[in-house]
């Protein structure tokens, strides 16, 4: 049997629903295990990506964590795939774009109801909040963009079989259609 | 806002919603007087309004948001605008723009904190022949240059009123350079109609259709035609209305038209109503001819009084018609037909959903012809004169003239009347143009030719235009027209259909980024199928053309593209390390974690 193909999967600002999304694909995982394995994904707890095939990114860019990440995945996956509509397009964290970095800090940190002890984390150790939050295309090029807030367990497992068949991935309506 | 405010403003919405009979179709209006006296449109005003005309508050703020002209923040005691044309900026109009920012200590679309003066940019002001133009409270003015602007900073530093300004900063000239047929003579006001109570309305609009005349408003649909649709269509009311909305950037003709012949458009406008069957027309203004519109209405009153409007025109019993001048707010769509009458209707101007088309189910959704005012015009010439005798000129397809409006570069920019099928290169030698890198004819949405394409000829069969020309030579960089006619695109999108909303800004970012040296090869890949996809998905004319000044020249000349792409695979659009900057200076940090590369080596 050839090796197994490598995946690797983040969630950068998102809300991990994208990969609950994931494993929504239930006693399917046991398929993909077949052909698969997992690098660096919240499932293995690895933490630094290694050459993969395929990387899932959930979530948009807010900070300067999230640029290094999604850099370190796209040298390292063949095909980088933005998986849910945070990925694509900034989703919800994005809202914040419209609000001044500093406006929106203050609230949280310093006039927030019920704030302790106020003032604007500083520590080194937490990486800065970039002035708005990006959709990945944004700062790296992306191969593919699976749609969906989360994209459906079947949207996933379409896309993944496809990919993994040597297919080009595609989506029949009934995946991609919301209302 | 101050207590006494709050109740001035609500009993200044009441005696407006008087004045205007509590009716919903008039919000626009009401917004823009409002809009005047409060210098923007204030929070206790939408709620009088909403409980008054018994509209939710979302329909009110949505319309303000919609035009340009409407505010919900205040702009200052005077607003300055400034014309972003294409032609404006080769008249230097950035670096006036700067000066009077840095004199008047503002920033571009920042009120000034005293509340004195903001400063902005504007789409097309339509004064192109003598630019750079701009608008003062709304008043067009005129061959700006660095005198003019030094004068102009201590008339607003020093509160001196508008009607106190020097006039020649207003003065705007008609520039008819060439006139034919319809600007050779004006026929005598009532002569049209004296033909048509002569002749029958039946033998009228024969008479229109062996004219041959067609749309010149840029689609060049059958005028004869279309009248006789909305004729036959049933309803309880027919409307006309005259679209004088003329935003297509580079096209001032039917400001002209309206300057110097406005009686020939009412004209045409009661001709048509008596073929039709209408009792009332509109004539949509576009916002930025405001200084037309007293005039115009002087002009109105005038011929109620010759008995040319109102009841019983020239005596005929029954021929009942007048006509009401709406000024739109800042907003090229409204130039599309549907998107104008939802405009008159006092809504966001989106184009509707086609079929049904105006001529059945138009203004509140009666049968309605919508005409451009050169058509109209040219209708109450033919009236006057007849059929053959505007049907003799011009070419199989395309009958009579087109006036065009040039700028750019050439010695004589202005307006130019000439029948249909005169080749490009004669026009050039009139206007005195020469070692041009090319034409735009019809505006951003249209075709740009280059001199190996001069002998191509005005007409539908061929080189069609709105009106617009404009010339460029060769010091001019086509990457800087095109991106000048796609950040109009962009800003003007109505944002209705997301092909087109979403679609226009990530092209004039993508756009942006390669003409700026930072795009790649996956870049371009990504700009072609963004503009296959507008074009395809759009709702209305507007998403269907925004991408061609891409298209072609992607197509044509793609050397100008490839030239700048950077040998990498991918650099960020934005600045990524800048992109930080807010949050170091709140967290006062400056250490290595805290910046961040533009390209991943
Ligand atoms: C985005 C867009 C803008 C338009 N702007 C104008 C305009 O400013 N003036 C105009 O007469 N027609 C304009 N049109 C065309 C009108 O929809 C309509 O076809 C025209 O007014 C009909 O009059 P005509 O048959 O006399 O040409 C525009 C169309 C589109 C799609
Ligand atoms: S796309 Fe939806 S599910 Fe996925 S991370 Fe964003 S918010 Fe969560
Ligand atoms: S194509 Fe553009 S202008 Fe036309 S409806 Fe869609 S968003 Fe509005």
């Amino acid at each position: 049997m050839s090796e197994k193909l490598r995946i690797a999967t983040t969630s950068l600002a998102g809300c991990f629903g994208c990969h609950m999304s994931l494993l929504d694909i239930d006693e399917r995982l046991l398929e993909l295990v077949e052909v698969a394995e997992f690098d660096r994904s919240p499932l293995t707890d690895i933490k630094h990506c290694g050459p993969c095939d395929i990387g899932l990114i959930e979530g948009g860019v807010c900070n300067a964590e999230n640029v290094h990440v999604l850099r370190e995945f796209r040298q390292n996956c063949k095909t980088l795939v933005a998986m849910g509509a945070c990925a694509i397009n900034g989703g919800i964290p994005a809202l914040r774009n419209s609000i001044d970095l500093r406006e929106c800090l203050t609230e949280a940190y310093i006039d927030g109801i019920g704030v302790q002890n106020p003032q604007i984390p500083n520590d080194p150790e937490l990486p800065l909040l970039l002035d708005k939050v990006h959709p990945i295309q944004e700062v790296v090029s992306v191969d593919y963009f699976l749609p969906g807030c989360p994209p459906s367990a079947d949207t996933i497992w379409k896309f993944l079989t496809d990919l993994i068949a040597g297919r080009e991935p595609s989506l029949p309506p009934e995946l991609v259609h919301y209302d | 806002m101050h207590s006494t405010r709050v109740e001035d403003c609500k009993a200044f919405v009441e005696t407006l919603i008087h004045r205007y009979q509590c009716n919903p179709t008039e919000l626009i209006r009401i917004l823009r007087e409002i809009q005047d006296r409060y210098r923007h449109v204030p929070d206790a005003a939408i709620e009088a309004l909403a409980s008054q005309l018994s509209l939710p508050r979302s329909r009110i703020v949505g319309v303000i948001e919609f035009y340009s002209f409407l505010h919900t923040a205040p702009r200052g005691r005077y607003d300055v605008l400034l014309s972003d044309s294409i032609s404006d900026h080769m008249l230097g109009k950035q670096s006036l723009m700067d000066d009077l920012c840095r004199k008047l200590g503002v920033a571009p679309g920042v009120t000034r904190a005293d509340g004195q003066v903001s400063v902005d940019n504007t789409s097309c002001t339509g004064l192109c022949d003598q630019g750079p133009a701009g608008l003062v409270n709304g008043y067009a003015v005129t061959r700006l240059t660095s005198g003019r602007i030094d004068r102009m900073v201590p008339l607003i530093n020093e509160s001196v009123p508008l009607a106190e300004w020097p006039s020649d900063f207003f003065a705007i000239d008609d520039n008819i350079r060439r006139a034919d047929l319809l600007l050779n003579e004006r026929p005598e006001p009532g002569a049209a109609l004296a033909a048509l109570l002569e002749r029958g309305a039946d033998a009228l609009l024969d008479e229109i259709d062996r004219s041959g005349l067609r749309g010149r408003g840029g689609a060049g649909f059958n005028t004869a035609m279309k009248w006789r649709f909305c004729r036959e269509a049933e309803g309880d009311a027919h409307y006309v209305v005259c679209n004088a909305d003329e935003g297509e950037p580079g096209t001032f003709k039917d400001r002209v038209l309206l300057d110097s012949y406005a009686d020939q458009v009412f004209e045409g406008m009661t001709l048509c109503a008596r073929i039709i069957g209408a009792r009332r027309g509109f004539l949509y203004l576009r916002g930025e001819y405001r200084y037309l519109l007293k005039p115009l209405q002087d002009l109105l009153a005038q011929r109620r009084q010759k008995g040319l409007l109102g009841d019983d025109i020239l005596g005929a019993t029954g021929f009942n018609f007048d006509i009401d001048i709406h000024l739109g707010a800042g907003a090229y769509i409204c130039g599309e037909e549907s998107a104008l009458i939802e405009s008159l209707e006092g809504k966001r101007g989106i184009p509707r959903n086609r079929p049904p088309y105006p001529v059945t189910h138009g203004y509140l959704g009666r049968p309605t012809v919508v005409n451009n005012v050169e058509t109209l015009a040219a209708a109450a010439a033919i009236a006057v004169h007849g059929g053959q005798w505007f049907a003799a000129v011009g070419t199989a397809k395309s009958k009579g003239t087109k006036i065009l409006s040039i700028c750019g570069d050439c010695a004589r920019p202005g307006i130019y009347e000439y029948p249909f099928g005169t080749p490009i290169r004669d026009i050039l030698t009139d206007c005195g143009a020469g070692g041009t890198l090319g034409i735009q004819v019809g505006g951003p949405s249209g075709t740009f030719i280059e001199p190996g394409e001069y002998d191509r000829r005005l007409g539908f069969e061929d080189l069609a235009t709105g009106g617009s020309f404009m010339i460029f030579d060769a010091s001019r960089s086509l990457l800087d027209i095109v991106g000048n006619f796609t950040h109009f695109f962009a800003h003007e999108s109505c944002g209705f259909c997301t092909p087109c909303r979403v679609g226009t800004s990530l092209m004039k970012n993508t756009l942006d980024k390669i003409h700026s040296g930072h795009g790649t090869a996956g870049d371009l890949v990504e700009l072609r199928s963004l503009c296959e996809l507008i074009k395809e998905h759009s709702h209305c004319g507007l998403g269907h053309t925004a991408a061609n000044p891409i298209i072609e020249t992607l197509e044509r000349f793609p050397d100008l593209y490839e030239q700048r792409l950077k040998a990498i695979v991918f650099e960020p659009g934005f600045d990524l390390d800048g992109a930080l900057e807010a949050a170091r200076q709140l967290t006062g940090r400056d250490d290595s974690a805290a910046h961040l590369q533009q390209v991943d080596r």
